[in-house]
């Protein structure tokens, strides 16, 4: 095979591929952001004080970062089991993570619905046995999207934390017992510290995750909680103003890469420059 | 260990546990409502929305155009993250930094600034062709495998990480071609990798829709974009019985592969 005489030519194709594919047309996009349906930076001036905007934007901060706090902590809860518990609660706990991980965002998104919406599994119930009068509001708002994020990202904070806490030097623990620590206290002012780093970088991941969201929330959310990934799609498909929607995506995508420049920098802080 | 969790840490991992599995077992009697809409079976139960997975032909379709893209892209996708790990591997170069960042972009940036993106440029290809284009299943598939390459990427080179250099070195030495080195030495070690990647790539395919939301509208219709459809305004109780199927087939795999793994570690005692 000549084209294997050079093993630089192995690294060409998928290059090629790449910018061809992704990052000339993103330029395209972020040119798209500068030119409609004028040229200047007149998007970005609209994307940054246009209230509506600017209320999506917020939405999608707060919303972001409640899921991230609920899901990392959730996670580490049932990591816990999954990386320290017996035999049994781990093949357990594991079936559990894996199996929603390993199906599609829509059905998950379904099964939510099919719970939480008024005529719903949890409203039909409750109502069955007495507890409401009317039927409680759970989907097509913030609650219905949170909830439906926190479950499509428990099983991504949980490896990360997994491998943190398999880390974990079990004769520090032990150490601690030793000298009169008690269950509780080795918890929280050992094992919780030693994991640190991985709680930071699943909290990361699972923010950038969430950021770019669009499917839970637009199943969850109904078109009334929007949040930036929806605002953008409703930019280009309902009311078009591709300018804008092209603009909201070049600012997520440096929110985003400037997140995980910080992620980098702090999973190596002593890499040569 | 000496430290194992206590029976208040059990308790609320059991809680998360079932919070996990929750939406997944509710989708089952949903699916057996007699109504035209989303409810409980209220004493009757009905097999209507299976038979209606059977009787519309847009499900088979759907299914059909799903593993067939799903296969397209997963052999592209895993077909150049192959290539393009292995001269990685052996060159080693001085910007493989980068050369990583720009092959893991689509994987780290968020994922409707790809939808973006890719709608971007299918809609400029359709300007000069009307096979590889905004709503055609090639278009389609060239759309995921820039999606999933990272992932095959990924894989195979974990899977490269942990083959032994001197192996390839001593095949080198004894006057070895690339060609014979990659195919005798390398590739028989890391084909664990390869496969999974392969695996991987078709079931991220396979589920992908914010991409697909994009770049189809009436033609190319996967079946989550068909899932998409019946959730967004009135939801389809048949939405319900495919998902009972698809959860059924990964709990079913999940459940093997843990059995398989238990009896095994139980042989090896």
């Amino acid at each position: 095979m000549p084209s294997l005489s050079r093993p630089t030519l192995l690294i060409v194709p998928l290059m090629g591929f790449m910018v061809l594919t992704y990052v000339v047309p993103f330029l395209g996009v972020a040119a798209w952001s500068v030119t409609l349906p004028e040229p200047g930076l007149g998007q970005y001036q609209a994307a940054l004080t246009d209230p509506l905007v600017l209320s999506v934007f917020l939405r999608t901060f707060r919303v972001c970062l409640v899921v991230t706090v609920i899901t990392v902590g959730a996670s580490y809860m049932v990591t816990l089991l999954w990386v320290r518990g017996t035999r049994m609660q781990r093949v357990l706990i594991e079936m559990c993570i894996l199996i929603p991980f390993w199906i599609s965002v829509l059905t998950r998104a379904f099964g939510w619905l099919a719970l939480l919406s008024t005529k719903g599994i949890l409203n039909t119930w409750a109502q069955n046995l007495g507890f409401l009068a009317e039927p409680l509001t759970m989907v097509r708002n913030e609650f219905g999207v949170v909830v439906g994020m926190v479950h499509f990202l428990i099983p991504f904070a949980a490896f990360p934390l997994a491998s943190a806490m398999r880390a974990v030097d079990e004769r520090a623990l032990l150490a601690a017992r030793g000298m009169g620590a008690g269950r509780t206290r080795v918890f929280a002012q050992v094992f919780v510290p030693m994991t640190a780093p991985g709680i930071l970088g699943a909290g990361l991941v699972v923010f950038v995750f969430a950021l770019g969201f669009f499917v839970t929330p637009a199943i969850l959310g109904g078109g009334r909680s929007v949040m930036a990934a929806e605002l953008i799609y409703l930019r280009i498909f309902q009311s078009p103003n591709w300018g804008l929607g092209a603009a909201i995506s070049v600012i997520l995508m440096v929110t985003v890469g400037g997140l995980l420049a910080v992620m980098m920098r702090r999973a190596r802080p002593a890499a040569p420059r | 260990m000496i430290n194992r969790p206590g029976p208040l840490a059990i308790c609320v991992a059991a809680v998360v546990a079932v919070f996990l599995l929750m939406p997944l077992i509710a989708v089952i009697p949903v699916s057996f409502t007699p109504n035209r809409y989303l409810s409980l079976p209220d004493g009757e139960w009905s097999l209507r929305h299976y038979q209606a997975l059977i009787d519309n032909p847009a499900w088979a379709r759907g299914l059909g155009l799903s593993i067939g893209i799903g296969i397209v892209s997963a052999s592209l996708a895993t077909g150049l993250g192959l290539a393009f790990s292995l001269g990685i591997w052996i060159v080693q170069p001085r910007f493989a930094g980068l050369l990583m960042g720009i092959a893991l972009l689509p994987m780290v940036a968020p994922p409707v600034v790809s939808a973006l993106t890719l709608y971007f440029f299918l809609i400029t290809l359709s300007k000069f062709n009307d096979f590889l284009a905004y709503d055609t299943w090639a278009g389609v598939a060239l759309a995921h495998s820039v999606m999933i390459a990272p992932y095959a990427v990924v894989l195979i080179t974990v899977a490269l990480a942990q083959v032994d250099r001197r192996i390839d070195l001593a095949a080198r030495g004894m006057g070895a071609s690339l060609a014979r080195r990659v195919r005798h030495v390398i590739l028989p070690s890391i084909r664990f990798g390869v496969l999974s990647a392969l695996l991987l790539t078709f079931v991220l395919s396979w589920e992908e829709i914010g991409v697909t939301l994009f770049i189809t509208s009436v033609d190319a219709v996967t079946l989550p974009r068909l899932m998409w459809m019946g959730l967004r305004d009135n939801i389809d109780p048949a939405i319900a019985a495919i998902s009972v199927i698809l959860i059924g087939v990964v709990a079913a795999v999940i459940l093997i592969r843990t059995l398989w793994l238990a009896t095994r570690d139980a042989q090896a005692r």
